[in-house]
């Protein structure tokens, strides 16, 4: 049973998916406890699997038993470990909260609704912990698909947004495959370790750095990389809160572990840094997508898409973090890799709460949450702190380890983007705390001890569902627990994922 | 205790310090119901926080430090806690003026009848938490996110009212208060991290040898300016405008915690990133010395126009925060000495004059210096210790102000700087000019018409009794400034030896 | 002139993928039907099918049948005598990923349909901004 934890990732959650759709015909009670403890061993067997990663080294696990090159291979290091961890505990999360938003959004689609949950969670899973190239796009299509048909479950605008990511994300993935392509053509093989044995004795070959631009380019089509974001900002606004929450937090990241993966364990670190002269290109673009996603939400008159806007800035950030190529960029992009999962679920859940309470998003039209939510509204200051990047959450650090490599790699500019970066985000949540907290009509000293004065014409208001509450406070004390962590995360795994030369 | 200086203990207790105000904080929300319980508990943590940090003095003023790591969170840098001499200075004036200040709170919010308490008296817990951190803070690090957290828990201090006015004043501080420390004090910390690889305070500074004399120059103002809770020109303007807060808030935050904390984190920067050693060497301090005098002229010629009596207080309070910054400016033993110990003087003079317009606010709604004419009759204990308040700040005898200026102008002297010994004296001669008429106009102005129905009309017991405590406190501190002059003596001693 | 017409004849599958993906490219961007640009999607992805598809051949190969059992070494096989089956085998899985692509697609195609009644970009455009007065977004 222990040596098939790397199967069973993936497995548990495929098959429940299975299991959901049949049995939503017969007993639809039964739907979401089956779901919930698919996620959860899911959950259960990352963190197993990272635990024996960091006590025995990378694990290795051949699908069926055939070895590589032949069969498929599951390969666990630190890197991915450490990521299926998060990415699991976020679904698991996100799925914890959403039971009674999501019944009464989707009644009959409910159960589609688990089961597309399920496949989306097994598609990312599989691609943080497969070691084949190809065996990667099947799983990054599963994500991607059940993605399309998550986002379609949402009302009004939700479908034609959708269908533009359909359009974004299958050119995305086309040019990954189409790069892998390349790659097949030049070492015949698809197992990444294999390829990576491979490659050094071609070099230099203008075909390898054809096929890296290729899978980069379809990669930053994936991850919204600005200037390929425009499938995602009406995506994620559109969606069904429970949907964006789930979809927000990890598609991006898991994109960007990709990336990573791809860069360090297909090319290698010296082949991508030293002979493609990508770096700076690349670096600018993390610079680009920092300043203007962070300019276009500062335009956005809706909570939702305003977050979504930061996804976009936030992507600058892990991208020109890796892309300093030293160990405080490195270990900064793969931390934020793991914040920023949480910190984008915690917002994005609260704005989901309040969506699904306040039955609007629009900026203006939410005075007076403090009062009528106060504790929705507590997860969002600390999620948008961190965001800020207000110590001790846990965004403050990563974005610490970033303008440190920032500073040691003489760019400046990269720096000075964080930095306006976190200003803007300063003026976004509080410019949307002002909002809430003020009211418009305010008696200054009349109302003692009075709790309740429904705002006007919105109707009463009231405290989100307990299961969304709960979901949330704790999402935000885990990311002020990441915060006070992060020294250990860094120290105990990100360190040793990193390529060890690396200065 | 003889013991030689600066030997190292570990103990819980800065950690207790700074956790009893943060975890009486679901005790306060849950006795929202019950006023009288929740102003008890206020007390209580108050009263036992000043208890914690007071326990520590023996200690320190024995020549001990006292640390306590609370969490490993960078490789390199991790939460420490350290209380020093100049720490402990701080952390005993903040503790012992926040007792003094919720039982203010508690007249003044009932006397107003004010929405909203238990968040007030939440966030104010919460501040006094953030105000500890700094004091007691062992690296920057820590006291950024002291500091930080501070910025954020006076928010809603500041913008207690919800009103329109409160919306701009908050929208103000926060763009000074958090911009500034984002985008100036964060990349210099990070800077300083990534050259000299540690960011723990040492008395001899840690930049010295690593860091270049333009960088240094350049991060030596990033910081100054960049803890614009210091209210150096030209980032002071949040000051006045956070004197929308009911006035407890202003007293103890505004000219004491949140101020102090902003001039403590510089003089920290000062001494014990950077060490005096270096700065004399570069010879830096002037531009440091210059900004701050120009800050001390030019607030207190505004401060003789304001007619907002709060307002008046606010520009008094800037140019006073600029006094400590120069006597750490000065590189001087009597300056740094004088810089500490005006840190403790002010706050018991200013806490008063705050807490006498509160009252005189609660007692007749009167706001400006202009009405107040012919007040002192009516409100004579009030008046008195306005006055007393007074003379501390101005500097002049029995006010303890005195001493603090008395060292600062030492310090002048020992560093040969008699430019800023004039400016010294001219401000506090402006500083007499923009009190001593309010003064005056109460006691000696006959009042225009009846504001009053009785003849003796004092603000309530629980707004009368904290000026008066706080004025006495202020002329015996002029006769036995002993446990802050100590304090004072130790940390110049540490920093420039002997 | 020459060697340029060698060099396009010589390598004509590859331009003919290329071609492929700028036709579907240029209808994703440019036709304003939805169906159209779900159609120019999947001509795209069936370009880098029929990449792979391409990549596997061999001149004078054979379907890699192998006609004894094995083990049965009655003689070697030569690698050179079949064409390259793995290409071919991955390509099933993208065809299939290909339909799923476009079932979704056309699925949001109808539901946009009864949502809008009609598919062409530009109208549904002026169905949301009369819908939602003030939005500024420009694509769906």
């Amino acid at each position: 049973m222990k040596e098939q934890l790397p199967a069973l990732i993936v497995a548990v959650p495929l098959l429940a998916a299975l299991l959901v759709t049949a049995l939503w015909w017969f007993d639809r009670r039964l739907c979401f406890p089956i779901a919930i403890a698919a996620v959860g061993a899911s959950l259960a067997a990352a963190v197993t699997l990272l635990l024996r990663v960091l006590s025995e080294g990378a694990v290795d696990y051949y699908l069926g038993g055939w070895p590589p090159p032949v069969g498929i291979a599951y390969r666990i290091d630190h890197l991915n470990g450490l990521i299926a961890v998060a990415v699991s505990l976020v679904s698991f999360l996100n799925l914890a909260a959403c039971r009674t938003v999501a019944e009464q959004e989707f009644r009959e689609k409910t159960g589609a609704f688990y089961a597309l949950y399920l496949l989306f969670t097994t598609g990312l899973l599989g691609i943080l912990i497969t070691g084949d190239a190809f065996n990667l796009y099947v799983l990054l299509e599963i994500s991607s698909l059940t993605g399309y048909a998550l986002l379609g479950l949402g009302p009004g605008r939700a479908f034609l947004s959708g269908l533009n990511y359909v359009f974004m994300g299958t050119v995305g993935a086309s040019l990954y495959l189409l790069g892998i392509g390349y790659l097949y053509v030049i070492t015949g093989s698809l197992n990444m370790a294999d390829i990576a044995a491979i490659l050094p004795s071609l070099l230099p070959s203008n075909l390898v750095i054809m096929a890296f631009v290729l899978c980069l380019t379809g990669l930053f089509v994936k991850m919204a990389l600005l200037p390929l974001h425009g499938w995602l900002p009406n995506a994620y606004t559109y969606a069904p809160s429970m949907v964006s929450s789930l979809i927000a937090p990890l598609t991006t990241k898991v994109m960007i572990y990709v990336m990573i993966r791809i860069t360090l364990s297909v090319f290698s670190f010296d082949f991508a840094f030293d002979e493609t002269l990508l770096r700076l290109p690349i670096l600018w673009l993390a610079i680009l997508a920092i300043t203007i996603g962070s300019l276009m939400a500062l335009s956005q008159r809706r909570l939702k898409k305003m977050l979504s806007y930061i996804v976009v800035a936030e992507v600058g950030y892990m991208v020109g973090g890796f892309w300093l190529g030293n160990r405080s960029g490195m270990s900064g992009a793969v931390l934020h890799i793991i914040n920023d999962a949480f910190m984008t679920l915690c917002v994005f859940l609260a704005a989901g709460a309040i969506a699904f309470k306040a039955e609007d998003d629009r900026l203006r039209n939410l005075t007076g949450l403090f009062r009528t939510m106060p504790a929705t509204m507590a997860a969002l200051v600390v999620g948008a702190l961190s965001l800020i990047g207000i110590p001790p959450t846990c965004g403050f650090f990563s974005k610490w380890y970033l303008i440190s490599g920032g500073i040691e790699a003489g760019q400046y500019g990269f720096v000075a983007a964080l930095i306006f970066s976190s200003l803007v985000n300063g003026i976004l949540f509080f410019r949307v705390f002002e909002i809430c907290y003020f009211e418009p009509t305010s008696p200054p000293h009349a109302y003692r001890y009075r709790r309740t004065v429904p705002a006007a014409g919105t109707g009463a208001v009231t405290e989100a569902p307990a299961d969304l509450l709960t979901v949330l406070i704790a999402t935000a004390v885990l990311l002020i627990v990441l915060g006070l962590y992060s020294g250990e995360i860094v120290t105990r795994v990100i360190h040793l994922a990193l390529p060890p030369g690396l200065s | 205790m003889t013991v030689e200086p600066l030997q190292t203990m570990v103990s819980i207790r800065p950690l207790i310090a700074v956790l009893v105000s943060l975890l009486v904080i679901p005790i306060l929300m849950s006795s929202a119901r019950s006023p009288n319980v929740r102003e008890a508990w206020t007390l209580g943590a108050a009263a036992l926080k000043f208890l914690v940090v007071a326990s520590m003095l023996p200690l320190v003023l024995g020549g001990f430090q006292i640390e306590y790591s609370i969490a490993r969170v960078l490789p390199g840098y991790g939460l420490e806690l350290r209380v020093d001499a100049l720490g402990m200075l701080f952390a005993l004036v903040s503790s012992s003026l926040w007792i003094v200040t919720s039982i203010y709170s508690i007249g003044y919010m009932r006397g107003l009848k004010e929405h909203a308490q238990t968040r007030y008296y939440c966030f104010f817990a919460l501040s006094l938490s953030a105000t500890i951190g700094v004091a007691f803070s062992a690296n920057l690090l820590t006291m950024y996110l002291f500091y930080e957290v501070l910025s954020l828990a006076t928010y809603p201090l500041v913008t207690h009212h919800q009103d329109p006015e409160a919306r701009s004043s908050g929208r103000k501080y926060l763009v000074f208060i958090l911009g500034t420390s984002i985008a100036m004090v964060l990349p210099a910390m990070v800077f300083i991290a990534q050259k000299t690889g540690t960011l723990t305070f040492a008395p001899q500074g840690i930049a010295a040898g690593t860091i270049g004399p333009q960088a240094a120059t350049v991060l030596l103002l990033l910081f100054v300016f960049g803890f614009a809770k210091a209210a150096l020109m030209p980032f002071h303007a949040w000051l006045p405008a956070a004197m929308v807060a009911p006035t407890p808030v202003s007293a103890l935050l505004h000219a004491v915690a949140v101020v102090k904390v902003g001039v403590f984190c510089i003089l920290r920067v000062m001494t014990s990133i950077f060490g005096t050693g270096m700065l004399t060497d570069l010879n830096i301090s002037t531009a440091v010395c210059t900004i701050a005098a120009f800050t001390m002229i030019v607030s207190s010629l505004i401060a003789l126009s304001q007619d907002g009596l709060k307002r008046r207080l606010a520009f008094s309070t800037i140019g006073q925060l600029s006094y400590i910054v120069l006597g750490a400016a000065l590189l001087s033993k009597s300056g740094l000495i004088g810089a500490a110990l005006h840190i403790a003087m002010h706050a018991f003079g200013k806490i008063t004059l705050f807490f006498c317009a509160g009252a005189i606010f609660v007692a007749s709604g009167v706001k400006n210096v202009s009405g107040m004419a012919g007040i002192g009759r009516r409100m004579p204990l009030t008046m008195a210790a306005f006055f007393i308040g007074s003379l501390s700040v101005i500097g002049l005898p029995p006010g303890g102000g005195f001493i603090s200026k008395w060292h600062l102008a030492i310090g002048t002297v020992e560093a040969h700087q008699f430019v800023m010994l004039a400016a010294l004296l001219v401000s506090s001669l402006l500083n007499a000019a923009y009190f001593l008429p309010v003064v005056y106009r109460a006691f000696f102005c006959p009042e225009p018409e009846s504001l009053f129905t009785g003849p003796v009309q004092e603000a309530p017991t629980w707004c009368l009794l904290p000026p008066l405590l706080t004025a006495a406190a202020s002329v015996v501190l002029f006769f036995y400034p002993q446990p802050f002059l100590d304090l004072a003596r130790l940390a110049a001693q540490s920093i420039f030896g002997g | 002139m020459e060697s340029l017409a060698t060099f396009i004849l010589t390598k004509y599958n590859y331009w003919a993928v290329i071609i492929l993906l700028v036709i579907g490219l240029y209808a994703m961007i440019a036709k304003k039907n939805l169906v159209k640009k779900i159609i120019g999607m999947n001509i795209f992805q069936t370009a880098i099918i029929l990449f792979y598809v391409s990549i596997g051949t061999k001149r004078g190969a054979t379907l890699p049948i192998i006609e004894h059992a094995y083990g049965d070494s009655a003689h070697a096989v030569h690698a050179a005598d079949y064409i390259n089956p793995l290409p071919h085998v991955l390509m099933l899985t993208a065809i299939v990923v290909s339909v799923a692509t476009l079932g979704v697609a056309l699925a949001l195609a109808m539901k946009i349909h009864a949502q809008y009644g009609t598919l062409e970009e530009d109208e549904i455009q002026e169905k949301i901004m009369e819908s939602e007065p003030g939005s500024t977004s420009t694509s769906g």
